[in-house]
């Protein structure tokens, strides 16, 4: 009863654990990143493509992953080299995403709802995973073992590292870090871009785990991983932690159709719970404070 | 605005759809289709008949109600992504007036309906003012937020409170709550949908300029906007001036409802919007807040989203979505060059001793 | 005798029509205290940030230990061992010390772990050195305003700096904290360290500084020894001999008094006591002038009798009604007009036009508007006429205010307040960054008005300004008001010893 309950909300949880961190890469260096949900459909079409047409998903990872560069890329041309308004570029890198996807799923495969079926990654089977128990059985997915490697492994980056500590210091106090000799164009940049990447893994994962692409896959995932690293302060653990929340209220949805609480209250406690969060009801909400604001150096 | 003024306002807007065009016409060239071809088709398809201008008019209807809702929202300084949901709300709220008071007679449940979306509208606006004036917390996340939230409430009113069985809307609202299309009047509109809530449309543009122009609150909304220490400064009080725009911006969004529920479906359904409360920031964006500009980008919107099914024959639809973001995108960043371009210059000036 | 630790060689800045730094030399030696003061404006800050690699100069060179150098941002700076010690402190206040310590000089690459017990056991032996007692594991935002000093010092110290520059280090600090970090600073210099100290506090250049120079209008006017000189001759220096406005008496005795305040105790955002058990009157047709060195509360009590700060102690009376919680809009009916010292932050909305700021803050008045609509007939008439009558150039309403010279935004904001038929005036540094013809045309409206028989509460860092428009002069320091003058028997030097906290 329980394994397979936590199995569910591991592999529910994948893309907003991908989405989530990746978003926290890109806030704490200062740029607010609504597009999380439009590199997660450019990533998942870009798996898909990939995969139909070379028969290794492993390469639609790779796609995936280039693709939710380019896509960051974009994002990050417009807020940081241009200082336009990061909120309203994420709003049109989403709405550019759903049409692009859209357009290109039209040209090449000819359908408006889908692609064909595409092959998924291996499972491994690595000796010692598979007798941790419960989770065992379920580790033996690739993309599911990064997401638990990449969520300290990202605490660990931002928290201990010079590089962590420097994208910290440009989304709090981009003049000292610029004092001091950190470059915050560069800084920003290199957040902004982990954060397509990582958050690509979780549009790969859409994709492969469903064995193909279908339109606006994505289904508001981003958001909701914009919640959960909210709902977690902006650090990796946090982010995870809220992710795994959402992930389990969204299990209890599916297994609860039908149920004594309608499906559409469960949906709504993410959202619910983020603005209680931001209101500082739980606590202060530690948002990086520059967050959001163009860096222009003193002329 | 002064005339002086005009080129700068005029050069963002001219700028980001001439940008936006060339862009869509990379994406033709690519899938090796001819771009004139394909943009005479759509200006054929759309202004090249009756039919086709009363379809445009019927899809930017509710972009203008978004776009104003937004436009508004901007000048006071707030960004509100949360048109969608307010125009759910307001939609719902609007049919539900509509097949519950279903003995009122015509000229009291219209009125009443449209006030009913208005009144939900503004409600749901208002949350994120009050969140943003008692707690602080940004509405950017807050909007997007009840956007879900919205969804998610009008679908279960849609599915488990007010259920007509088999389908997904709420029961038709009463004949007296209609809406008449242009065509009852104006024949040769024949078989578009386009209704006397576009008037309304037009008239809550002017009545937008009003305000924002000519109204004292319009004033003091737009020096909070500008300047939250200068307002302060003139005795206006920040905390309500942030929960009235929100409100006023979401009554906006929530008039939407009288074009699709009075005036085309008669019923309200569950993801009737997709989307329409975000193209009304690229609408505001692109009308730089004007009134006249917002009819006119959400003419130009709608032009683009009727265009889109004449041009399907020759490339997927999806290249207006395509077009419509990356205005969007260019609008902001154009914004930024033409404004920076202008303060060197301005700078230059004062260095050579020319200005004031 | 060894070259001088900095030396800036005829350096020129100008910015638009303003030269800011107009051929300054200065030359510090190595392990002295060295204080540049001036009035505001009078080309500190710029000089500063050239040194410091922010601005580059028009002309002029820089040199440190006898060597040419050339700074292309602070990092550079840094690098040649300038350190800089900001007013407002380059800390990232959620970090920890050690973290901020750690900034920029990781010492490992970019994505290996920083050794923080290393950077703490350094930070704990640098501050035993130079007796600056910081804990490295807290957060710099949790620690008292003058420990975050020690902290930003010490991270100055840690990437290497031997020459340390200090803008205005005590503004912030408590006068307890002040004492503590004139130790320090003796103790750097001590150790070697060159120092470099901005200040406009002329008992803080006598008490630690050995050499002083002085800076007005771009121009440095003079380079003294500390020992060799008097606190009265660097404000002659300060402010110049030479530019002296007449006096013009008020032609009426002064009558009720219009404002009263009475034991009023403020604080400000950061909740520090910034005026204490302050009390005094305006009367009718007079003007009370408040001198004092910058930061000793004005600020604070301007904001309270305006409306725009919450009075912790104490009561603020106008024409004898309680006017201390009320909100800003009904102290402005009542007749009360504020000219802000920061007129691009509270004074003006630089993105709305000429005849939209004249309305600032009479938007509700029955004249302009109606309960919905405002009257823009009579709009345009009083921006017409008030342009006119304050002779703003260029004479188009509809401009934006961010389009016109700094003066004219000012004549802007006084030509507002002043032409709405106040009881009670409070100007707030009425003069600040504006050209010689402009301060005549504002000090001639301020007396007008007090012929008029408006109250006046004239607020300025310019001494000059206080004495030759004032009535009667109170003295601010650390709070208080601690000593009056009649404005005709006003001497510089009394007030300057009363301004740096000496008795009269």
């Amino acid at each position: 009863m329980i394994a397979p309950f936590l199995s569910q909300v591991l592999r529910i949880s994948v893309p907003y654990l991908f989405a989530a961190l990746g978003g926290t890469f890109s806030e704490r260096g200062g740029t607010i990143n609504i597009a999380l949900e439009g590199i997660l459909l450019t990533s998942a079409f870009a798996a898909a493509v990939t995969t139909y047409f070379t028969h290794d998903p492993w390469l639609g990872l790779a796609a995936a992953v280039l693709a939710g560069l380019l896509t960051a890329l974009l994002h990050a041309v417009i807020c940081v080299t241009f200082r336009a308004d990061q909120i309203v570029s994420g709003i049109a890198i989403n709405l550019l995403a759903a049409g692009l996807t859209k357009f290109l799923l039209k040209e090449i495969f000819g359908s408006s709802s889908n692609s064909p079926r595409v092959e998924g990654l291996p499972e491994w089977h690595l000796a010692g995973v598979g007798g941790i128990p419960v989770l065992g059985d379920i580790l033996r997915s690739p993309l599911l073992l990064l997401a638990a490697i990449g969520v300290p492994v990202g605490h660990f980056l931002l928290y201990r590292t010079p590089f962590g500590l420097r994208l910290r210091a440009c989304g709090e106090h981009p003049e000292a870090a610029d004092a001091l000799g950190v470059s915050v164009t560069r800084i920003r940049y290199t957040g902004i871009l982990i954060s397509g990447a990582v958050t690509a893994l979780g549009g790969a994962w859409l994709a492969l785990d469903q064995h193909s692409f279908t339109d606006g896959m994505s289904g508001g995932r981003g958001y909701i991983a914009l919640a959960a690293m909210i709902v977690g302060k902006w650090s990796p653990l946090g982010a995870a932690g809220g992710c795994l929340l959402f992930g389990a209220a969204e299990t209890l949805q599916i297994r609860l159709q039908g149920g004594a609480v309608p499906t559409q209250f469960i949906q709504m406690i993410p959202y619910l719970l983020t603005m209680v969060v931001l209101a500082g009801f739980i606590g202060r909400a530690a948002a990086p404070r520059m967050s959001g604001v163009p860096y222009r150096k003193e002329e | 605005m002064s005339l002086r003024r005009l080129p700068q306002a005029l050069a963002v807007p001219l700028l980001a759809l001439g940008f936006s065009l060339l862009v869509g016409a990379v994406f033709v060239l690519a899938i090796g289709r001819d771009p004139v071809a394909v943009y005479a088709e759509l200006l054929r398809g759309t202004l090249g008949s009756p039919y086709g201008v009363g379809q445009v008019l019927f899809k930017a209807t509710p972009l203008i109600f978004t776009g104003l809702a937004c436009a508004l929202a901007f000048r006071a300084g707030l960004v509100n992504i949360g048109a969608e949901g307010q125009l759910y709300v307001g939609a719902f709220a609007t049919a539900w007036a509509g097949f519950t008071f279903r003995g009122a007679p015509a000229l009291v449940l219209a009125p009443a309906c449209i006030l009913a979306g208005a009144l939900a509208g503004a409600a749901w606006g208002a949350v994120p003012g009050i969140l943003k004036a008692r707690f602080g917390s940004h509405e950017v996340i807050n909007t997007i937020m009840l956007n879900f939230v919205a969804i998610a409430l009008t679908g279960y009113m849609v599915s488990n409170v007010f259920v007509v069985p088999e389908t997904v809307h709420t029961p038709e609202i009463a004949a007296a709550a209609r809406l008449p299309r242009f065509e009852a009047f104006m024949p040769f509109f024949g078989g578009s949908p386009v209704n006397v809530s576009f008037l309304l449309a037009l008239a809550a543009a002017a009545g937008y300029a009003l305000l924002m122009n000519r109204t004292r609150l319009g004033y003091e909304l737009r020096v909070v906007g500008h300047s939250a220490g200068a307002g302060e400064y003139a005795g206006i009080r920040t905390g309500p001036a942030v929960i009235t725009a929100m409100a006023l911006s979401g009554a906006l969004a929530g008039m939407v409802g009288s074009n699709f529920v009075l005036g085309y479906k008669h019923y309200f359904e569950g993801g009737f919007s997709a989307g329409i409360g975000f193209m009304g920031l690229a609408v505001a964006l692109l009308a730089q807040g004007s009134a006249v500009g917002v009819v006119l980008a959400a003419l130009f919107f709608g032009m683009l989203s009727h265009g889109a099914l004449v041009i399907n024959t020759m490339v997927p639809k999806e290249l207006v979505e395509i077009l419509q973001a990356t205005v969007i995108a260019s609008v902001i960043v154009s914004s930024n060059v033409v404004q920076d371009y202008a303060r060197r210059r301005a700078r230059e000036r004062t260095a050579a001793g020319v200005t004031p | 005798m060894s070259s001088p630790a900095v030396e800036l060689l005829d350096i020129h800045k100008s910015f638009s029509r303003v030269k800011a730094n107009d051929g300054v030399n200065l030359a510090v030696a190595r392990g002295e205290i060295h204080a540049l003061v001036g009035e505001n404006g009078a080309g500190k800050s710029t000089l500063m940030k050239i040194l410091y690699g922010l601005y580059a100069p028009d002309r002029g060179e820089i040199r440190i230990d006898g060597k040419p150098a050339r700074f292309r941002g602070p990092a550079d700076a840094l690098r040649a061992g300038l350190g800089m010690v900001h007013q407002h402190f380059m800390l990232v206040r959620p970090f920890t010390v050690v973290e901020n310590m750690l900034l920029g000089r990781e010492g490992v690459p970019p994505v290996l772990p920083m050794d923080r017990v290393a950077a703490s056991r350094e930070i704990r032996d640098l501050s035993g050195r130079y007796a600056l007692d910081v804990e490295p594991g807290a957060v710099v935002e949790d620690l008292p305003v003058g420990v975050q000093q020690r902290a930003e010092i010490l991270r100055v110290l840690l990437h290497g700096a031997s020459i340390l520059i200090f803008d205005e280090p005590t503004a912030v600090l408590t006068p307890q904290e002040a004492t503590d970090f004139f130790r320090v600073l003796g103790g750097l210099r001590d150790q070697g360290k060159t120092i470099l100290l901005i200040t406009h506090k002329l008992d803080e250049v006598m008490q630690v500084a050995d050499r002083v120079t002085v800076m007005r209008a771009g121009r440095v006017v003079g380079e003294r020894a500390v020992r060799d000189t008097s606190p009265a001759e660097l404000a002659r220096l300060m402010v110049g001999r030479d530019v002296a406005l007449g006096r013009v008496e008020g032609e009426a005795p002064a009558g009720a008094p219009v404002l009263e305040v009475r034991s009023l105790g403020v604080r400000d955002s950061r909740r520090i006591a910034r005026v204490n058990s302050v009390s005094f009157q305006v009367r009718a047709g007079e003007i009370v002038g408040i001198a004092g060195v910058e930061g000793n509360g004005q600020t604070e009590l301007v904001e309270a009798i305006a409306g725009l700060r919450e009075v912790e102690a104490g009561t603020i009376h106008m024409d004898g009604r309680d006017v201390t919680g009320s909100r800003v809009a009904q102290r402005q009916r009542s007749g009360l007009v504020h000219v802000p010292e920061d007129r691009q932050r509270r004074g003006l909305v630089l993105e709305m036009s000429l005849a939209e700021n004249l309305l600032l803050g009479r938007q509700r008045e029955s004249e302009f508007s109606g309960r919905v609509l405002l009257r823009a007939e009579p709009i345009l008439r009083m921006a017409r006429r008030l342009s006119e009558e304050f002779d703003v150039r260029p004479r188009d309403v509809s401009l934006k205010t961010r389009d016109f010279s700094g003066g004219n935004q000012q004549k802007i904001v006084v030509a507002r307040e002043l032409g709405r038929a106040p009881r009670l005036i409070v100007a707030s540094q009425p003069t600040r960054g504006v050209d010689i013809g402009a301060i005549e045309f504002i000090h001639a409206r301020l007396r007008e008005a007090r012929d008029q028989g408006v109250a006046v509460l004239l607020v300025s860092a310019d001494l000059r300004e206080v004495m030759s428009l004032s009535d009667r002069i109170l003295v601010m320091y650390g709070g208080r008001v601690v000593g009056e003058v009649p404005g005709r028997d006003a001497r510089e030097d009394r007030l300057g010893t009363l301004m740096l906290g000496g008795a009269a």
